[in-house]
Formats: structure tokens, C-alpha cells, sequence
């Protein structure tokens, strides 16, 4: 891939003063009742995923905008499947339908066009969206909500489909949480369940010690000679490890084992080992390994990669590519800013703030100048006790960025069953807010 | 562009004139109350499991969110979001909710 041009800050901020006077009159359209006046003429916006992210916005753009805006949600999946709340389903305490919602109120209540396809193709010069089916969607701003996809060339003996089929994944919810669910049911008591973490930055921190617990709830009860080794390429718990840490020592002692500076290199399949730059190999019974990973192939596609080659730089008032104008990037894909983690209901807020940001610059008004995000993670430890953390991330104008606020947010004192209802509230609620 | 545009356009540029003049956002407190809909349903208008923040009392949020934030109102989570809002945020988010329709 060649590298586009860069476009200047000067550029930019031109721009954006033309936008809000070339489009200042179409605000018309955006009022309720003149909505449907528009036909032909309203302003388009194409978002590709319906994740916590896409889908969040495809709502929102059409609420904020009255049904002013033409909104196609590109997702390839016919239910949105959460990532957060699947490791109950590793663990077998929830089933698959548990986390799976339809995307039906999208178009049904809001008037998201929803298009099973997969984009392609993205040509941010005619401002289109090619389809794998072979439509072409015109676009006036583009929402892209990629998720990640796994860098492959970095555990070799993983990089083919027949290798994935036998050692896992499951960080992406769907056919491979179900697969490594029945992988140990198949493993024998006794036997070791291996999890291999990759090092940050990677899709929901908390999710693979909150995995270990879940299958250690599991194998307490069904298998109780196994043990869970966590192999983490960190060198130490990367969230709420406190909390972890006490759950691994009293409620699954004996159980669960966890290293850190185990940086995977490779795995040999056939006999499920893992292999690191350091340490000795590994062989498990069950090898499900999180491969390290990047902004989701589309945004290679429309060269909004900006940061290291893997994730998207992204101006935090809107959101917006800081390198390809009219495109936006929300969720696990984007460059965080401090303390912000690639998390479901992160994406779900970014989703927000672009949608408030992509009504106003349609409808030739500033953004808001002043966004604020907030992120609540629950991690389940048992089958109804949980931990969480939390924070709130406020605009700084002189640094131009989102950051924590100093003493607010904060961890659990301990575990608790109080925790594990608000952790089903928070997921009742979310889903409801992002796809109902 | 049509007449209606040009017409409904022209008749509103004084109105948003002004307006911008007054409130630099007119959709800050809907930004802002937006944060809350992640956990608390969207518009404020719970799925259950959390409280209901649509057609709440603005004196009544503004109230409890002062309680979370100096730790006189016991919570699991509230008292560390809460401080993350300066207290016009939270009039803002109040007043907001405070004029949501329940059961919408």
C-alpha cells in the first residue's frame, strides 16, 4: 500500500468552514416534518460493522437527525453477537442465544437500511463503499466501526483456516466461542486449559482474565483435577489485576495458574503447543490462543491506518479520520487516547459523539466542542459474582484530546452478587441502547 | 434547492442566529445525558435492572448525583462515575432527563 497524502491542518479546518457554508441551508431538512420533504436530496451515510459501535451510530444518526438522514448499516452477519458476556458461554453457565440480538428495530424503529453484505472496496475520492455482492453505496460521510482482525504473520502456525479451526480464538463471539465451548467439554478431567494473551494494546483488556475465571468455574465443577494456565505476553495483569489476582488465590485455588512475560511466537498445532521469545514451550489439552491484533481490514482499505499500522488516528470531536476527510472511525479500531480501553461500551459512546458530530456537520453546525465519554466494564467471576471498572473521560482543550478524570472512576472493592445483577442490567441495557 | 428550502431557510436564520448567540450547543445536555443511556437506556428510559432517568425531577438527579459524588449515597459504581461531571454537566444532564416522556 502506497501511502495517500497527507492532508494539512490547514486543509482541514478550510474544509470544514466550506462544509458548514456550502450545507448551512440543508438544515431544513433536518427538521421533523420537512424530513421526508427532502427525497432525493438528503444527505447519505454509510456505516460499515454493526458492532457496539455501528450499530450504536446508525441509531443515533437517525434519531438526532429526525429521520433527516439517510442512514445503510454494510454488516455481513444477519444477529449482532456480543463479545462482552460471551465467556458465560465458554464457561457454559449462558448460551449462545443469550448473547445474540436481532438487528430488526434498526430498520423497523429508526429507518437504518440494513445491508447484509461485507464492503469491499472504498474509494474516499467518489466517496463510495463497493459491496462483495457488487453494489456501490454513495456515501457523504462514512462511518467505518471495523472492529479488529488478527495479524496472523505473527503466530505462523496459525496463519491457515484448518490451524484456526483447531486452536481458538473465540475473540470475535459467534461459531468460535460455541467450538471452544465444546473443546472442553471433549478435554478430560485432568487435563489444561491454556490461554495465551497477547501484549496490549488488544480488544477488551479484561476480557481473557475474566475468560480464565469463567472456564475455571467450568472445570471446578465438571472437571476438577484440570487446571487453567493463563500465558500473558504482559508482564502483569493489564486490568482490575488486583481483583483477578484475589479471585485466582481463594476462589479458584488450585485452579488457575498465571505467567506473565509469556510472549507467543509461534504454536505447533498438532500437538498444541505453544512456543514464546523467552520462555520454555507449552503443551496444552485446550490451546486457545488471542492473537495480537489491528484495526479491521477495511480501514486499510481506506487508508485511514495511521498509528504504528494498525489502528486509526482519529480527531476526538468528531471522530473523524485524521488523515482521510469524511470518514469516521469508531470503537476497537481507533488509536485510544490515555486510559482509554478498546472496549464494547467504549464503542458505543464514541458511536455517540460521531453521530452528534455527523448530524451537526450535515446539518452546517460546529460539532460539539466539548464531548464527554464514559466506560463501565463488568468482568464476571463466577457464574453470578462480578468486578468492575470504570471511568470518564472529559475534552481537554489545550491538549486536544479526551482525558481521565482525575478521581473519578475506579475499580470494585471486592466481587460481589450485587455487581453480577448490575453486570446483566449493564447488558440488557446496552444491547437495548445500541441495537433496540 | 426548492422554494420550500429557500423559504423555510431565510425564515429561520434569525432564530438560529440568535440562538447560537445564547447557547454555543443547543445539544450539549443531550450529548451529555446520552452518556448515561448506555447503562440507563436510551433517552433515560431503562430496559430494567437500573433506574429509570426519563420524566425524573431535575431538583431529584441533580440531588443524588451530589450525594454520589461527595459519598453520602452508598453505590457500587455511581460514586466513581459521578465524580467525573462537573456540577453544570449534571444540572444539564437533570434538566434534560427531567423533560424525557417516561415510558416512551
Amino acid at each position: 500500500m502506497s501511502p495517500p497524502a497527507k492532508s494539512s491542518a490547514m486543509q482541514r479546518r478550510d474544509f470544514l468552514k466550506a462544509t458548514a457554508a456550502g450545507f448551512g441551508t440543508t438544515a431544513a431538512l433536518a427538521l421533523p416534518g420537512c424530513a421526508t420533504m427532502g427525497g432525493g436530496s438528503s444527505r447519505k451515510v454509510v456505516i460499515v460493522g454493526g458492532g457496539y459501535g455501528g450499530a450504536t451510530a446508525a441509531k443515533y444518526v437517525r434519531m438526532w437527525s429526525n429521520g433527516g438522514i439517510d442512514v445503510s448499516l454494510v454488516e455481513p452477519n444477519p444477529e449482532f453477537i456480543s463479545c462482552p458476556m460471551s465467556n458465560l458461554v465458554i464457561g457454559g453457565s449462558r448460551d449462545l442465544a443469550f448473547i445474540t440480538v436481532s438487528y430488526d428495530n434498526l430498520p423497523g424503529r429508526h429507518g437504518v437500511k440494513v445491508v447484509r453484505d461485507a464492503a469491499t472496496t472504498i474509494d474516499t475520492g467518489k466517496r463510495t463503499v463497493g459491496l462483495a455482492g457488487g453494489g456501490v453505496l454513495p456515501y457523504d460521510r462514512l462511518i467505518l466501526s471495523p472492529g479488529i482482525e488478527f495479524m496472523w504473520d505473527k503466530v505462523p502456525g496459525l496463519d491457515n483456516a484448518d490451524a484456526q479451526a483447531k486452536v481458538l480464538h473465540a475473540w470475535k463471539a459467534g461459531p468460535q466461542t460455541v467450538a471452544l465451548r465444546k473443546q472442553l467439554e471433549a478435554m478430560p478431567d485432568g487435563g489444561v486449559y491454556v490461554l495465551s494473551i497477547p501484549v496490549a494494546p488488544y480488544r477488551c483488556p479484561p476480557g481473557p482474565y475474566e475468560r480464565a475465571c469463567q472456564v475455571a468455574w467450568y472445570l471446578r465443577r465438571a472437571k476438577p483435577r484440570s487446571k487453567v494456565l493463563i500465558l500473558d505476553g504482559n508482564p502483569d495483569v493489564t486490568s482490575k489485576a488486583a481483583l483477578f489476582r484475589k479471585a485466582w488465590a481463594e476462589e479458584y485455588k488450585g485452579i488457575v495458574e498465571y505467567r506473565g512475560n509469556h510472549v507467543l511466537t509461534d504454536v505447533d498445532v498438532a500437538t498444541k503447543t505453544a512456543k514464546f521469545e523467552v520462555q520454555d514451550d507449552v503443551r496444552a489439552d485446550v490451546l486457545n490462543v488471542v492473537p495480537p491484533q489491528r484495526a479491521g481490514a477495511i480501514a486499510r482499505e481506506a487508508e485511514v491506518v495511521t498509528a504504528n499500522d494498525r489502528w486509526c488516528d482519529v480527531d476526538f470531536l468528531t471522530f473523524e479520520s485524521v488523515q482521510v476527510r469524511n470518514v469516521h472511525v469508531l470503537g476497537d479500531a481507533i488509536q485510544v487516547a490515555a486510559g482509554m480501553p478498546k472496549s464494547g461500551h467504549m464503542a458505543n459512546q464514541h458511536a455517540k459523539v460521531c453521530a452528534a458530530a455527523v448530524v451537526a456537520l450535515l446539518s452546517g453546525q460546529p460539532p460539539n466542542p466539548s464531548p464527554v465519554l464514559n466506560n463501565t466494564c463488568y468482568s464476571m467471576i463466577t457464574d453470578k459474582d462480578s468486578i468492575h471498572v470504570c471511568s470518564v473521560h472529559q475534552w481537554d482543550k489545550d491538549k486536544k484530546t479526551l482525558l481521565p478524570v482525575p478521581g473519578a472512576g475506579g475499580v470494585s472493592p471486592a466481587m460481589s452478587e450485587l455487581e453480577g445483577i448490575y453486570a446483566f442490567a449493564w447488558a440488557k441495557n446496552i444491547w437495548a441502547d445500541t441495537l433496540a | 434547492m426548492r422554494l420550500i428550502e429557500v423559504v423555510v431557510a431565510v425564515l429561520l436564520a434569525p432564530v438560529a442566529a440568535v440562538a447560537a448567540a445564547q447557547a454555543p450547543d443547543p445539544n450539549l445536555a443531550r450529548d451529555l445525558a446520552a452518556t448515561c443511556a448506555s447503562c440507563h437506556g436510551t433517552d433515560g428510559v431503562s430496559q430494567g435492572g437500573t433506574v429509570s432517568l426519563a420524566g425524573m425531577a431535575k431538583d431529584n438527579i441533580v440531588r443524588k448525583m451530589q450525594e454520589f459524588k461527595s459519598g453520602t449515597k452508598p453505590a457500587t459504581i455511581m460514586h466513581q462515575l459521578a465524580k467525573g461531571y462537573s456540577d453544570e454537566q449534571i444540572t444539564l444532564i437533570a434538566g434534560w432527563f427531567a423533560a424525557q416522556k417516561v415510558g416512551k
